[in-house]
């Protein structure tokens, strides 16, 4: 997983993806890349890994972390 | 098993839709949906650790800031293990000093390779050729390059590809042979009879004849 490591804790990338949601709330993927500067396929990409870690959630088409997401990054 | 064998085969044209992969790559799990909306060059190479492939990431990592500046994305692929690839990339930047910024696909199933017909079995049979994909925004394969395994492939002739496909989609027109960037480009050729006396009387077209009129952009 390019976001998260196999200790289950976010790279320096999904930290850069989950401090971007947390900083400017509910975002698409392509805001989140503009933001972080990651590129769009590795945004995309960590997205779907941190939902299903359930460190994200998707609503409708957009991201949000969660309780859970913030907790990682503290 | 001839039916078998034919069903393995197969080979992209085109003007079709890539085909999708979800690959584990060295950058994780990447779908082909991932990259929509960007351009994509995807090419195989036979495999890690050997000499020709080696001088290709390097020229490929080179060209790498110039394809960004194109929206273009690189993606690399071989039948290799995922802990071979990311051994091979930090052996490349340990000894030369180049760090590969692109995803290489392990395709050890060769799930990719047979849906982009990168396994050419009169050259080898169990390695991927050289291939080289270039998938449009749309996902639509515009340009298939194969090289044979001894030779490398020319980056700049792929930045020219690039461009030229970006610059004709853009303005409607055509390349020459052996066209490069600044170039004159080829007007498309009237389709009437009508068309045609009015193509060469064109002051701004240097025409050959009413089918074969270039300008400058």
């Amino acid at each position: 997983m390019p976001c998260i490591n196999p200790e289950g804790k976010p790279t320096e990338t999904g930290k850069k993806v989950l401090q971007a949601l947390r900083d400017n709330g509910l975002c698409s993927a392509e805001k989140v890349a503009e933001v972080t500067g990651v590129a769009l396929f590795r945004v995309r990409s960590g997205l779907r890994d941190m939902v299903e870690a359930e460190l994200v959630e998707l609503v409708e088409d957009k991201y949000n972390i969660t309780e859970k997401g913030i907790k990682l990054i503290e | 098993m001839e039916e078998n064998q034919a069903t393995q085969v197969s080979l992209p044209r085109l003007g079709d839709k890539a085909p999708d992969f979800d690959a584990v790559t060295t950058h994780g799990n990447l779908k082909l949906d991932d990259f929509k909306g960007s351009w994509i060059i995807l090419f195989s190479h036979p495999a890690d650790f050997t000499p020709v492939c080696t001088t290709e990431f390097i020229a490929f990592a080179e060209i790498f800031p110039d394809l960004q500046k194109r929206g273009v994305e690189l993606l690399g692929l071989s039948v290799d293990s995922l802990s071979s690839h990311i051994a091979w990339a930090r052996n490349v930047e340990e000894k030369t000093g180049v760090k590969i910024p692109f995803p290489i696909i392990a395709d050890l199933s060769k799930e990719v390779s047979l849906a982009y017909g990168m396994v050419h079995p009169g050259q080898s049979k169990t390695e991927t050729v050289r291939c080289v994909f270039i998938i449009d925004d749309k996902q639509v394969i515009r340009t298939i390059l194969y090289y044979p395994l001894s030779t490398g492939r020319n980056m700049q002739e792929i930045l020219r590809i690039v461009d030229a496909l970006q610059m004709t989609d853009a303005n409607g027109v055509a390349t020459p042979a052996n066209w490069n960037p600044g170039d004159k480009v080829i007007v498309p050729a009237p389709n009437t009879q009508e068309g045609a006396e009015e193509r060469v009387k064109q002051p701004d077209y240097e025409c050959v004849d009413w089918y074969l009129c270039k300008k400058q952009l």
